[in-house]
């Protein structure tokens, strides 16, 4: 589903990640663990066309397309989604007016008719007990005020009424508090199945205890350097990143 | 300017055969300040809009103008937002129509007064004398004195002591003629104590091959407990000069709620001057700017605090692109008696291109303890994490951006409290910013 060859990028002039290579087939879970800094949120970054980030070398090819060629809207077109480590916040557009004008133009793209309001609501009404989204978050701006658990319920509500081929989270379990951890990891193992895959950054083990990845990759200064399965994960927590250091 | 002095003195018999004597009773000392501001005038005054050059633009008319007439129909064919209102007024190039809507007709009785400035003079000799060209005398500039000197009619708003207002009232403002003009407008609000009224203000040029400018006064009295609201939408035509002077007082408890929209002109200037003169009065005042091309906008506005326990919000917000200017300077006093003020300014801005310019000014001077005050401003390109945060979700960038406009804007819009001006203003900016993607 996703071959990365030779990854080279740089933000604002700084060199970021370093020769990179990663290969995800559909019905995978690859978990991307690494110390901060080391270009995790990068890799996702350049998945979904960040125009800040700047590709110095190498490929990436999603489904046998060249991905970078394809604007950030065609790539969520073409599902792929990102759960961002930190979810923008947008005063004065609604959660409503956002998805649906956001579901619509997938539809567009695939050359369905928009979904009419009652449609829409019955969409969202059943995504929303998927991560138990309240009612009064997706009444209001999209993300706005919202809590840093109840942001990240938002990524993985919008994630679900996507239903993606590829979905990355980047630290989507990061400051959410046990029973909110317990939510979202229930919410990600009822979207998984043997169609999609997902790449999960995460600093801890605890997330991986309810998803349990197929791989366990360590990304360290721009590249991977050692892959393995979840008790790779597991070391890493008790012995953190100083062993791997040569 | 100078010539305006003997224009006044050549026309004043002719002027004066038209108008009620108590409107040319204000005209002589007018005119003295008049030169005497002529003397003095320092141009630095105005930052952005250099209004000698713009009285220029366009010759004064006087009786000639009292001849044309105009089909409501054809006025709101041009996008002017129509209110179901039950009374609907006309401004033609400053004189107030005598032209009412059906359902006004049928009313019988009314138990206020809205309509020309001269019946008013006739009708209610001592309120005109009590409150007309009282806050213009005192606060007016050069600009207000000129307008005393030469004005010839406008429009008039009072509502008596207990009397509430339900419906909206729609004033269309107009001017049509076939070669560039200079207008005076003039507007009279009276709310006596415990009154409550809706007043919208719709301006509007209809020739685009002429160059007009007016020069409007505005004057709104809030007694006690009195409640106004009050939404100006400018929709002129891109050769359209706009001067306007709004003087507010208001007394103990009273409410003024106002929205300045400006979405099509030439040159704006828009000056708010508001006293709150007793307890616990509030004023409210936002403005709207989303303009493009080679238009120009400037917004002053001062709130004086002259007694404990007031609140003021002023919320301005302007959407430029193209080579657009636009300028808003905000200044409130609070007094040394004026404790436990509340008073709130903000001023936020998009540029939606690089080559239009925003001079923004807040400025904020208090002197009295114990008062709640803030003032803020930013000025800026559309959020670009914001936008990318949206087309990662699939929508394009084109539709991000006019998204990202509207919930810019959203809150002055929520304040508006005609539900109907809401909706059709909605409309109106939609359509705009649509338009403006679809061009580029
Ligand atoms: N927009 C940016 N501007 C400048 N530097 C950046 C930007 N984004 C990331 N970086 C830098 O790139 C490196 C990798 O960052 P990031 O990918 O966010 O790391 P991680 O997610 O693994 O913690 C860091 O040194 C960070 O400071
Ligand atoms: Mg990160």
């Amino acid at each position: 589903m996703l071959i990365i060859k030779n990854l080279h990028t740089s933000v604002n002039g700084k060199k970021v990640l370093n020769g990179l290579d990663l290969q995800i087939h559909a019905g995978e879970v690859h978990a991307i663990m690494g110390p901060n800094g080391s270009g995790k949120s990068t890799l996702s970054a350049v998945l979904v066309g960040n125009p800040a980030y700047k590709i110095t070398e190498g490929e990436i090819f999603f489904e046998g397309q060249n991905l970078l060629s394809f604007l950030p809207e065609e790539r969520s077109y073409l599902g792929i989604f990102l759960s961002f480590q930190y979810p923008i916040e947008l005063p004065g557009v609604s959660m409503v007016n956002f998805m649906r004008t956001a579901i619509n133009e997938h539809r567009r793209y695939k050359g369905e008719k928009p979904l009419t309001s009652v449609d829409f609501l019955k969409k969202i009404k059943k995504t929303q007990s998927i991560v138990q989204l309240g009612e009064d978050l997706i009444n209001r701006s999209v993300n706005e005020g919202f809590s840093g658990g109840e942001k990240k319920r938002n990524e993985i509500f919008q994630m679900a009424m996507f239903s993606p081929k590829l979905s990355i989270l980047d630290e989507t379990d990061s400051g959410l508090d046990i029973d909110a951890l317990r939510i979202v990891a229930d919410g990600i193992n009822k979207l998984k199945s043997t169609n999609n895959a997902i790449i999960i950054i995460t600093h801890y083990k605890r997330l991986l205890d309810y998803i349990c990845p197929d791989l366990v990759h360590i990304l360290y200064n721009g590249r991977i350097i050692k892959t393995g399965d979840l008790s790779l994960a597991l070391e890493l927590e008790k012995k953190g990143y100083d062993w791997l250091k040569l | 300017m100078k010539r305006y002095i003997d224009l006044f003195r050549e026309k004043k018999i002719i002027i004066d055969r038209f108008c009620n004597p108590l409107l040319n009773f204000f005209r002589k000392k007018a005119f003295e300040n008049f030169q005497k501001f002529l003397f003095c005038y320092n141009s630095k005054d105005y930052n952005n809009t250099h209004i000698t050059a713009f009285l220029g633009i366009g010759k004064m008319e006087f009786e000639e103008l009292l001849k044309v007439k105009i089909d409501p129909h054809i006025v709101f064919c041009c996008g002017i937002p129509y209110l179901n209102s039950y009374i609907q007024h006309f401004v033609l190039n400053g004189y107030c129509l005598s032209y009412k809507i059906k359902k006004y007709e049928q009313k019988k009785s009314f138990n206020f007064f809205s309509g020309s400035l001269n019946k008013f003079a006739e009708q209610y000799p001592n309120v005109f004398l009590k409150y007309y060209n009282k806050q213009s005398d005192f606060k007016g500039d050069i600009l207000s004195a000129f307008n005393t000197m030469f004005i010839q009619d406008g429009y008039v708003l009072y509502i008596p002591k207990n009397v509430i207002v339900e419906d909206p009232i729609q004033l269309n403002s107009m001017i049509s003629w076939n070669v560039n003009l200079l207008v005076n407008k003039r507007i009279l609000i009276i709310l006596e104590e415990r009154a409550q009224a809706k007043l919208f203000v719709c301006d509007h040029t209809i020739n685009n091959e002429s160059f007009f400018s007016f020069v409007q006064v505005v004057e709104i009295y809030l007694e006690k407990q009195a409640v106004f609201d009050f939404y100006e939408l400018e929709k002129n035509t891109k050769k359209t000069i706009r001067l306007t002077q709004s003087f507010v007082s208001q007394m103990d408890g009273s409410k003024l709620t106002t929205s300045t929209i400006t979405l099509n002109n030439f040159i704006t200037q828009n000056k708010y001057i508001v006293d709150l003169n007793s307890e616990c009065a509030e004023s409210n005042i936002h403005g709207l700017t989303i303009i493009d091309e080679k238009q120009k906008i400037d917004n002053f506005v001062v709130i004086n605090h002259n007694a404990p326990k007031c609140s003021s919000n002023s919320i301005h917000k302007y959407v430029l692109d193209d080579e657009s200017v636009g300028s808003f300077s905000g200044k409130i006093t609070v007094a040394n008696n004026a404790c436990k003020t509340k008073a709130y300014q903000s001023n936020r801005n998009i540029l939606s291109s690089d080559t239009c310019q925003m001079y923004s000014n807040p400025q904020l001077e208090i002197n009295v303890d114990n008062v709640d005050c803030s003032h803020g401003a930013s000025t800026g390109y559309l959020d670009e994490l914001a936008l990318f945060y949206m087309r990662s979700r699939g929508i394009p960038n084109n539709d991000a951006n006019y998204l990202l406009k509207l919930a810019f804007i959203s809150d002055i819009l929520k304040e508006i409290k005609m539900k109907e001006l809401k909706n059709q203003l909605q409309l109106l900016v939609n359509k705009y910013f649509k338009k403006k993607l679809t061009k580029c």
